[in-house]
């Protein structure tokens, strides 16, 4: 056997193409020009790679394309700089480098996709170092990523620093030398020496830059890019369920508003490793909280009741304080709560409001009082055991996903908004909100997945989507457009975000600027309510711009909403309609029916709470 | 080194004149900023983008942007303002800016902390008040400074109609300014030629011009790319003598920069005034280092060539020869605080601004106190090179009525400061300068009662002393020209500089490099114990320190008798 695949008819090959129903004309003719002039031996590399391609993309695995592009370049060199004179040397060996043929991109610390340090095979690093041992501004984040614990083992990296620095100060190039060091600890290996900059830069610099090229040219040259087989974890089954959660390490409780915004969200990130937990964009997160300690010592206080003293409840013994921390619902009210509050204190007053006629009284009272509350205002005695008894049992709390594995690997992201707040004279906490931000890094959280399939991406990716998602609503947003990034989507991504105050809460702001630079985010449309007299909100953006979405809803577009359903989600609802009115010349009736389409076909999906 | 222009050239070349992607980045409601290429521009228009530092690791972990606003400088010749305008300052301080005016040390109003959606409401109504900050910033001739005299009042008059026809001669003439801040009719075709005096590239580097008139060097003639030095004989104004080439700005460990004091190349009537600065700025124009900004300054124009070939292409492009320089004294180049009558009648008080910032702290409420005093004065403000305020022109009558307002307000610390104080000068550093290595004006309550308890010590509690501080070498706070100047490092660290007279017309020396204050207080307290107990009659610090070999002397002296 030769080993050549007998002769194809060009023929039958061009009419296999016309035979694919989504291959555009212009992707047809953009490929036949990238293969024009090539020879038969290329032509079936191609098809061989094709082929490899597309069972891995129908094996679901499509983090393919930035894998590529990270292996065509074969130098990666970063730069974080204060003053401009990192990034001048950087940039100069960066020309260089070219010159001398070598495939090198130039790439600013906090430009630096982290994820790709370890699939980076030649690096080089100019960093310089402030003060007494502070990094650049611009490589704040990437220190503290390669310094900290969730920094990959590198043994197939070769590598080179050069630090800058002011002799006069006594750590001199301090960072420069821990990002040495810390690189050969995760296991690579240096190319060349550690280079120490002083003030007069280019004394140490020119010399350093000529030898590392030298070594580099030296070891592209001679070796090929180094290839690590990556130990896949074999997966098993998810084994953790609501019932079974799993334990989750936290890696990064951060607020992601500003000092001066008066309240506080938080961006929280979980460890999955190890529970063979999946999930998909538009799935929720579920968190077992803890009640707030303070607020159990309120309430043994309020109710004069011993926190130790061991209570029996449906076969099960544990101390009070347990009972009410691990066991028991008590920041939120309910319905039978209020039944037997009325009844052990006799009040009047609270027995009406457990009339057939007075439920929007009740549900006015169950918004606005935690049931501390009450137990404040009718005080009455209590046995430890009545109180195990007539509370039930905490459940766990759900958060949409605010990440996508394909881009965060074995984590799930949470956006948090912290309840606490001070009413009718006191404090007040939401119990899995001040869990969570609370929980610090040693810490581990029970979490399980709870998949939501009616809030899912398109499965044709060359949909447009449009997402609605105000507040803590953005979080599932940040999966979809992560995910719809490391896919490739085709398709547009249009975000409506709206908040207090454009400087303190714009939630994930550098990441959606960043999105916008990189093409996975199109369009972004902002409603900011506390920033002008005016109060604008994001119903009044989609108004404004009712002409175009339309236009994309007529074209096929999916449209999601997250976050406030008590008023949020009704106002968006209302803008819809106007829209369809206004711009499909609908009647109102015709638009809420093409809106309830809209719902049917999956295309108007909601997450709201 | 590379020949090739710097990345600003090209910025410059493709603006169209100033106006690049300005307006279209005021749009982009995404950010607080715009792009880094049209804050380039922006310069230009009086403006640049900065952050708040205190809070830049903060806001990037919350994963926002930084806390991005805009500084504002304003264009005002000779520093002086009108009761009207400075009430519509003060407003826009309050309402769009962060309640704080700051009086620069070249007499003029910055105002920091206006965020993007406010920068245009902010320059119209300084266009509305009569005022504009076209080419406060950029490379460009910038504000023009004149000797704040107002008890010389022929004298200064003369001053200030000079300074203020070169400052309009000298401004850039692009209708970008209008279009984009004023809603002027915006420009569809490329542009025609805009500029016939800077063309499309502008100034190699920004350009500085200040007016001293003799015997008062407030605005350190010798620290401008060009100074002129008003010749008054018998109350009549004869001409000027013309220095180039100063400036202070330096860069940290790069022996090619260096502060330079201006060189006297000649003397000229005012009729020529106008033709002779036009000379000087078109040579800077065409001769000027646009390769590398930082030798891009007249002085290392000047230094490249040599003053005599720099004079002789001047010369030529005039068509005449400059006169030989004329005789002339200054005695120091601080601002006389209090109260005091001019030759008209009329009466001025100078008020000391601690580092120019007005603002409302605890008992100093500078600045409603300085509104106060707008609603009432009838003369004008004129804004110091030193960062204080000039109450002029005020009738005997009224004298009380001001007084009574400055007391109330805090601001009648000139009659107890101590001498080093009052002759305290500190630029902006941080929180938002973007260029601050260290602190300095946030500092400089902390310095000041540690050097007054040193200086009391030894009995010097109201020896005049210059002290300068600076967050950076680049020198706005003319860091050079103290006699004693810290110039930051780094956090908490500086550069001790000791050594300048009081006339601005030597430059300090290097004493203690990157030390921190400790470091600074110790290497202090032997030589005010050496003052106090060696001094000459009349000496002051800087010469003292000279005289007696502490400082070595290396750059020559500018030489103010040359012609007597």
């Amino acid at each position: 056997m030769s080993g050549r695949p007998k002769e194809v008819d060009v023929n039958a090959v061009v009419a296999i193409d016309n035979r694919l129903p989504s291959m555009e004309a212009s992707r047809l003719s953009t490929l036949e020009r990238l293969v024009d002039g090539l020879g038969p031996a290329e032509l079936y590399w191609i098809a061989a790679w094709s082929a490899a391609r597309a069972e891995r993309l129908q094996r679901g695995d499509a983090a393919t394309t930035g894998a590529a592009k990270a292996a065509a370049v074969q130098l990666t060199i970063l730069y974080g700089s204060q003053t401009g004179q990192a990034k001048r040397v950087a940039a100069q060996l960066h020309a260089r480098a070219e010159a001398a043929g070598l495939a090198a991109r130039l790439i600013r610390a906090d430009a630096y996709p982290q994820r790709e340090l370890a699939k980076e095979t030649h690096l080089v690093v100019v960093i310089s170092t402030q003060g007494d041992a502070e990094p650049p501004d611009d490589a704040r984040g990437l220190v503290e990523f390669v310094l900290g614990k969730r920094a990959p083992k590198l043994p197939g990296l070769r590598y080179a620093v050069l630090g800058l620095g002011d002799s006069s100060y006594p750590q001199f190039c301090a960072i420069g030398r821990q990002f040495d060091e810390r690189l050969a600890e995760l296991g690579a290996t240096r190319f060349a020496a550690l280079g120490e900059a002083d003030v007069d830069v280019d004394a140490v610099a020119a010399p350093w830059s000529d030898s590392a090229l030298e070594q580099a040219k030296q070891v592209l040259g001679t070796s090929q890019p180094v290839r690590v087989a990556t130990l896949q974890p074999v997966p098993h089954r998810a084994t953790y369920t609501r019932e079974h959660p799993f334990q989750a390490a936290v890696l990064d409780n951060q607020p992601i508003v500003a000092r001066d915004a008066g309240r506080d969200v938080r961006h929280v990130e979980l460890s999955l490793e190890g529970s063979g937990l999946s999930y998909e964009p538009g799935d929720s997160l579920g968190v077992w909280p803890s009640n707030p300690p303070v607020l159990v010592e309120q309430w043994l206080g309020v109710l004069k009741l011993d926190g130790e003293q061991l209570v029996t409840h449906e076969g099960r013994s544990l101390p009070l304080r347990q009972w009410l921390a691990r066991e028991r619902e008590i920041t939120r009210l309910s319905r039978p709560l209020v039944a037997v509050l009325a009844d052990a204190s006799g009040e009047e007053e609270l027995a009406r409001l457990l009339r057939p006629d007075q439920s929007a009284a009740l549900a006015a009272l169950m918004a606005e009082y935690q049931p501390i509350d009450l137990w404040r205002r009718h005080a009455s005695d209590w046995s430890a055991e009545e109180l195990v008894a007539a509370l039930r049992p905490l459940t766990p709390r759900l958060y949409s996903i605010a990440s996508s594995r394909k881009a965060v690997g074995e984590e799930v992201h949470l956006t948090v908004g912290v309840v606490d707040y001070i009413a009718h004279g006191e404090r007040h906490w939401g119990a899995a909100s001040s869990f969570l931000a609370q929980a610090g890094d040693e810490q581990s959280l029970p979490i399980y997945i709870e998949p939501n399939e009616r809030f899912r991406l398109p499965q044709d990716d060359a949909r447009d989507i449009i997402m609605i998602g105000p507040g803590t609503g953005i979080a599932p947003f940040r999966a979809f457009v992560q995910e719809r990034r490391e896919t490739g989507a085709r398709g547009r991504n249009w975000l409506f975000f709206g908040n207090r105050h454009f400087s303190s809460e714009f939630l994930y702001q550098v990441e959606w600027q960043a999105a916008l630079r990189d093409g996975s985010l199109h369009r972004l449309d902002l409603a900011f309510s506390r920033d002008d007299v005016a109060k604008v909100y994001v119903q009044q953006r989609l108004r404004e711009q009712g002409r175009e979405l339309y236009a994309w809803l007529q074209e096929g577009a999916h449209l999601y909403v997250c976050g406030d359903a008590t008023r949020m989600a009704k106002d968006v609802n209302a803008a819809l309609i106007d829209i369809a009115t206004t711009h499909g010349g609908h009647t109102h009736e015709q638009a809420r029916e093409w809106l309830s389409d809209l719902l049917q076909q999956g295309r108007y999906a909601r997450d709201v709470y | 080194m590379s020949s090739s222009p710097s990345d600003l050239e090209r910025i410059k070349i493709h603006s169209r004149y100033l106006r690049g992607t300005i307006a279209e980045g005021l749009r982009d409601t995404v950010t607080g900023a715009i792009s880094e290429d049209d804050n380039k521009l922006l310069k230009f228009h009086g403006s640049y983008l900065q952050d708040d530092r205190d809070l830049r690791d903060e806001r990037r972990r919350q994963k926002l942007e930084p806390a991005y606003a805009f500084m504002l400088r304003a264009r005002l010749p000779s520093g002086v303002v009108t009761p009207s305008q400075w009430l519509e300052f003060d407003r826009l301080a309050r309402e769009y800016a962060n309640g704080t005016l700051r009086i620069t040390t070249r007499q003029t109003f910055q105002w920091h902390g206006i965020i993007k959606r406010h920068l245009k409401p902010t320059i119209a109504a300084i266009h509305e008040a009569l005022a504009t900050t076209i080419a406060a910033c950029g490379d460009v001739v910038r504000n023009v400074v004149s000797t704040a005299n107002p008890v010389e009042s022929e004298a200064h008059a003369l001053a200030y109609a000079w300074a203020t026809r070169l400052s309009a001669e000298l401004a850039p003439k692009t209708r970008a300014y209008h279009e984009i801040w004023l809603d002027g009719e915006p420009l569809v075709e490329e542009p025609k030629q805009e500029e016939p005096l800077y063309g499309t590239t502008y100034l190699p580097r920004k350009f500085k011009i200040g007016l001293a008139i003799p015997p008062l060097n407030d605005v350190d003639v010798f620290a401008q790319d060009m100074g002129l030095i008003a010749i008054i004989e018998q109350g009549e104004l004869k001409g000027f003598n013309i220095a180039v080439g100063g400036g202070m700005g330096a860069t940290h460990g790069d022996g090619s920069t260096y502060p330079r004091l201006a060189s006297v190349m000649g003397f000229i009537t005012p009729d020529r005034l106008l033709a002779v600065a036009e000379a000087v700025v078109t040579v800077q124009r065409d001769w000027g280092n646009r390769s590398e900004r930082k030798h891009a300054r007249l002085k290392y124009t000047i230094d490249k060539h040599g003053l005599d070939a720099f004079k002789a292409e001047v010369e030529t492009r005039l068509g005449f020869a400059l006169s030989p320089e004329r005789a002339y004294r200054f005695d120091h180049n601080g601002d006389r605080y209090g109260w005091i009558e001019g030759n008209d009648g009329f009466w001025h008080l100078t008020l000391q601004i601690e580092s120019g910032r007005l603002a409302d702290n605890g008992d100093r409420r500078w600045l409603t106190g300085l509104r106060e005093l707008a609603k009432v004065h009838r003369g004008d403000f004129r804004l110091t090179c030193n960062q204080n305020v000039i109450i002029a022109k005020v009738e005997a009558a009224q004298r009380q009525v001001i007084d009574a307002i400055v007391v109330a307000h805090g601001l009648d610390g000139y009659r107890a400061h101590s001498g080093i104080r009052r002759h305290a000068v500190a630029c902006v550093a941080l929180p938002t300068c973007g260029l601050a290595m260290a602190e300095s004006e946030r500092y400089l309550p902390d310095l000041l009662p540690k050097l007054e308890a040193l200086l009391e010590s030894h009995g010097l509690r109201d020896a005049p002393i210059l002290l300068r501080l600076s967050g950076c070498p680049n020198g706005c706070s003319r860091p050079y020209l103290g006699e004693i100047a810290l110039v930051g490092r780094g956090p908490g660290r500086y550069d001790l500089r000791l050594g300048a007279d009081f006339r601005g017309q030597r430059l300090n020396r290097p004493y203690r490099e990157n030390v921190d204050e400790a470091a600074i207080l110790e290497a202090l307290a032997p030589l005010f114990a050496d003052y106090a107990a060696g001094r000459q009659q009349g000496e002051h610090f800087g010469d003292f320190l000279v005289r007696t070999g502490v400082i070595v002397e290396d750059t020559p002296r500018i030489d103010t008798e040359v012609a007597a």
